[in-house]
């Protein structure tokens, strides 16, 4: 009990540091298993946060002190984060986090503090179905599924579709869900549904059945490391048929781990980095110069959210809670991932573009709207 | 079997729970210190109840959130699945209750079922049944779409708060202290001693160590109920190995066999890896070294290996405070 | 539908075998001498991995061309590097609590193992993104009747039995093996006739830290996707596996990632669902029928 209360102390003396900072929270996975996806993320608003400051601040000559945490994936440890953040440290907005089942452990606590938060990469349905004050950044999972399939069955003309997914990701295996439904109710026909374990790096048992099935092609909603894999193992196996995914597609290291067998790979995303627009091709441009990576989605949609989130407390002028939370619905902004606006439930308007990779390239290829 | 009540300690423990309270009445106290709090009263509950069958019994469980994860889904699916509970809703606290103890017994009739096979088993092979156990339980969690599979339950209701969290935590403390004394628990200690002596003397080894495996699976499903219904959500992962190993640490920190021993590390470890975050800050400002967050579990590892260097039996070794002592010497 | 076993599948099985038997070994021959359940064994895998690949790019180029003299060099390497990093934990932390309560080591092996991962993850050089493992011998697909073996199936199962044939010429045949047998099986004895214990238990260390090594340098060239935390998932299958084949014991450590391997690919082809609980459920299976695993000796009580 002593020691509790000398920690008391010594938390409540690092208090109150610049007053006029605009302090805002940001929140990712920087340690444990999905460590890559929080580095990123914590890169890429990092980044935001410099070219706001270097502009001379959110308004009135208010700079923005970022306060970044580890989550380490875990719901009980971002609960604690939340709530440090926001009764320590107090801030007025959190830009986090990236794993669904940990945001979802957060928004309720920024709901009930009246904290606006914005997730860049949590893509369950019910994130901002909890309190008005909880956007997000990203697609939801029924989305890119459904547009998936449509490419899948209308564009390469597939008839016969396979999936395999993470049996312990929420993510991909809400793509693969949503994949399946559409596809069969364009008419097509879902020949295997595998699960695979998460963290696993062998996938032939799996992928030997979905062949048995003879699929025209098949559907990978997985993050690019595992999708490297499966494509390599799939083409190992002799399928030689389009494969489809989603934005977890989306790093230079894709084609890296998977070489040629991710030819003839198409994925849904948010943007395309051949998009000749200046932002999209300046964010590429800085973030390889600052990190010596190129970005990867993640670091892209922490890039935007951040931005959104700063925009809106430009707009507002204010850091009330309430105020960011009414300029954030009004949102109408040009980012990295497109033009980001905020339908009822709080989730992004956006296009979806389809790029395909070809000679170890990602190529653009056509663009759907919702 | 007369009950003790360990009044130093329950003084004790309401005195903690006063001045905690003034103290965030004053705002001294801000919500996420007592959110640490919380957090570490519930880890006392799984350090507590993982020491009565480790470090009492002697028998190595490397399954203990799986236990804890039984608890959390039963209580939360009751809670919010089945009576669609709410905090504002007066009568609905005796229900959670109600839902939190029928987790605690879930995860009793769970410890008894796997108890029962897998304590013919001795020392590591026995650990890693029971860590086979654990990690069938979240997989179990992962496919089951009624509670949202790797989803997670969501939703959960927020009932746990400090009273309700430092209530069932003392309980926890006084329940097994009492059952470590008594004739049940003298037999338990015997079977860490020696089991082979305890089976000549006409001890019924087998069904002491399913009877701590039993207590202690209830009281690990009880934390489980309080940690889901105080962060809103269950998910699978939370319940997995290297979540146990957690715990584990915590009994081997604070001294295998002393209950002492692991509510001071059930705090002191919950503390640490809070207080490293504002420790690695200030480091990094003060020496201008370009180190963040990733920095801080590898510095709790480092202390990790450093007390078990320096320091191998634990913070109390089998000691016990004053405090949840024996009221009379033997 | 095709038949659930099939020539393919016990290919797929018995890649995964070869892989887990590595690990599976320095496990088992670690818990054999100091009944230790080395944790960060998993970690000396990935240390293989990451040296194998740092390897690669600084010997390619002096070497170019010559595939097979490159492989040789980023074997060795790999299987030096985790054997000295498995050498110095035994020293720095395992040592000096060698003759204290054995959990104390065991929560050690932990703390072991929670620092490599986390330092790895957060030392700026290595850091925590997935690297793209280089392609170190071209993988060319041989047909065999309906199946596909690449060469880099054959390579696994080759490497790995030569390892673990010269393990078992190691143990059956020299004096240091004979001086292993001996401390795996009464080391107060062992040390009245004159043998250092001490030196036996670093050969272990050395000797198991190198078959993770090896591991690791075959896990990245057959999936080419390297991370810090690439140890533990395999590392936990390969303990499970040495148990399941009697912990302590070659011949069963070998026997049961085998089964382990063919099992979960089988049981994941029969039902993904399935697939992911199986290892613990044939863990569980077999230990209760037979405790002390599938080659393992019964151990006699010490009153």
């Amino acid at each position: 009990m002593k020691k509790s209360i000398l920690v008391l102390a010594l938390l409540a003396c690092v208090s109150l540091v610049f007053a006029q900072d605009i302090k805002i929270g940001g929140i990712g996975p920087v340690t444990g298993e999905a460590a890559t996806f929080g580095i990123s993320t914590k890169n890429g608003m990092m980044m935001a946060v410099e070219e706001w400051n270097a502009k001379g601040g959110v308004f009135g000559g208010r700079k923005v002190k970022l306060i970044f945490e580890d989550d380490k994936g875990d719901p009980a440890e971002g609960a604690t984060v939340y709530t440090k953040l926001i009764q320590q440290d107090g801030v007025v907005a959190i830009v986090g986090t990236v794993m669904s089942k940990v945001t979802l452990a957060g928004a309720p606590i920024c709901q009930a503090n009246g904290i606006p938060m914005i997730s860049p990469t949590s893509t369950n349905e019910k994130v901002t179905l909890v309190g008005d004050y909880i956007f997000r950044a990203c697609f939801i999972d029924p989305f890119q599924g459904t547009v998936g399939a449509n490419f899948a069955y209308n564009d390469l003309k597939a008839r016969a579709a396979a999936a395999i997914f993470d049996l312990g990701n929420d993510y991909t295996k809400g793509l693969a869900e949503n994949f399946k439904k559409q596809f069969e109710k364009l008419g097509g026909k879902v020949v295997a549904f595998e699960g695979h374990p998460s963290g696993a790096t062998d996938f032939k048992a799996q992928l030997t059945k979905i062949l048995q099935a003879k699929p025209d092609v098949i559907y990978i909603p997985d993050y690019y490391n595992d999708v490297g894999l499966i494509a390599k193992q799939v083409r190992e196996l002799g399928f030689k048929g389009p494969l489809v995914g989603g934005d977890g597609w989306d790093s230079p290291d894709l084609v890296k781990i998977g070489g040629t067998a991710v030819e003839n790979g198409f994925f849904t995303n948010h943007y395309s980095s051949e998009d000749t627009r200046p932002i999209v091709q300046d964010f590429v441009k800085k973030y390889k110069a600052k990190y010596g990576a190129e970005p990867d989605a993640l670091a892209a949609l922490a890039y935007d959210a951040m931005y959104i989130m700063l925009d809106a407390i430009r707009r507002a002028g204010t850091t009330k809670g309430s105020a960011i939370r009414d300029a954030l619905k009004t949102t109408d902004l040009n980012v990295v991932s497109g033009r980001v606006k905020f339908d009822e439930n709080r989730n992004p308007i956006k296009s979806a573009v389809i790029i395909e990779i070809k000679n170890g390239k990602p190529v653009y290829r056509t663009t759907v709207n919702p | 079997m007369k009950l003790q009540k360990f009044p130093r300690f329950l003084a004790v423990v309401i005195l903690f729970y006063a001045v905690i309270e003034i103290l965030f009445k004053l705002d001294v106290v801000n919500g996420y210190l007592l959110h640490i709090i919380n957090l570490s009263l519930i880890y006392v509950i799984l350090a507590t109840s993982l020491n009565l069958i480790n470090g009492i019994t002697g028998q190595f469980s490397l399954g203990h959130m799986g236990f804890a994860g039984v608890g959390a889904y039963v209580s939360a699916a009751l809670s919010t699945l089945v009576f669609k509970l709410s905090p504002s809703k007066p009568g609905d606290m005796l229900v959670f209750v109600g839902c939190i103890v029928a987790g605690g017994l879930a995860a009793a009739v769970v410890g008894l079922l796997i108890g029962f096979p897998s304590l013919r088993l001795k020392g590591d092979y026995l650990a890693i049944v029971t860590l086979g156990f654990g990690e069938i339980i979240r997989t179990a969690f992962n496919n089951l779409d009624v509670v949202g599979g790797p989803r997670g339950l969501l939703g959960i209701p927020k009932f746990s708060n400090f009273t309700t969290i430092i209530i069932a935590s003392a309980l926890s403390v006084v329940v097994i202290r009492n059952l470590i004394q008594s004739s049940h628990g003298r037999a338990m200690l015997s079977i860490r001693e020696n089991e082979v002596a305890a089976e000549l003397v006409g001890i019924d080894t087998t069904r002491y160590k399913v009877m701590a495996f039993t207590f202690g699976a209830f009281f690990a499903g009880i934390a489980g109920g309080l940690l889901a219904h105080l962060i809103q959500l269950a998910h699978p992962t939370q319940f997995g190995f290297i979540k146990s190993v957690e715990v584990l640490i915590m009994i081997y920190a604070g001294g295998v066999g002393s209950i002492t021993g692991s509510i001071l590390a059930a705090f002191g470890l919950t503390f640490l890896s809070e207080g490293l975050r504002l420790g690695i800050r200030s480091l990094a400002d003060a020496t201008g070294l370009p180190i963040g967050g990733e920095w801080r579990m590898v510095i709790y590892a480092l202390l990790l290996i450093f007390i078990m260097l320096f320091r191998n039996e634990g913070l109390m070794g089998t000691k016990e405070s004053k405090i949840i002592e024996l009221p009379e010497v033997e | 539908m095709g038949p659930l076993i099939n020539p393919q599948q016990i290919i797929n099985g018995l890649q995964l075998g070869s892989i887990y038997a590595l690990i599976a070994l320095g496990y088992t021959m670690v818990y054999g001498i100091v009944r230790l359940i080395n944790f960060a064994h998993g970690d000396f895998f990935m240390i293989g991995a990451y040296a194998a690949y740092a390897a690669f790019f600084a010997f390619n180029a002096m070497v170019a061309g010559r595939t097979g003299t490159l492989a040789f060099i980023v074997l060795v390497i790999a299987m030096a590097t985790s054997a000295s990093v498995a050498w110095l934990a035994n020293k720095l932390a395992y040592k000096p609590l060698r003759y204290k309560p054995k959990l104390s080591s065991l929560i050690t092996a932990i703390g072991v193992s929670m620092f490599i991962e986390y330092f790895f993850s957060a030392f700026p050089a290595i850091g925590a993104s997935y690297r793209a493992f280089p392609e170190i011998i071209p993988r060319r697909d041989i047909h065999i009747g309906p199946a596909v073996v690449s060469n880099l199936v054959l390579i696994d199962l080759a490497v790995a039995a030569i390892l673990m044939i010269g393990l078992t010429l190691l143990v059956r045949r020299t004096t240091l093996g004979k001086a292993m047998r001996a401390v795996s099986q009464d080391k107060d004895a062992a040390r009245l006739m004159g043998i250092d214990i001490e030196m036996v238990i670093s050969f272990t260390f050395l000797i198991g830290g190198a078959f993770a090594g090896a591991a690791g340098l075959l896990a990245g060239m057959t999936y080419p996707r390297i991370f810090p935390y690439m140890g533990i998932l395999p590392g936990l299958k390969a303990f499970i596996a040495a148990v399941l084949g009697g912990i302590g014991n070659i011949p069963g450590a070998m026997l049961g990632a085998y089964i382990m391997g063919i099992a979960e690919t089988f049981a994941s082809a029969y039902n993904s669902l399935i697939g992911e609980g199986i290892a613990f459920a044939i863990l569980i299976l077999v230990l209760l029928i037979r405790p002390t695993g599938l080659l393992g000796e019964k151990i006699a009580d010490k009153i």
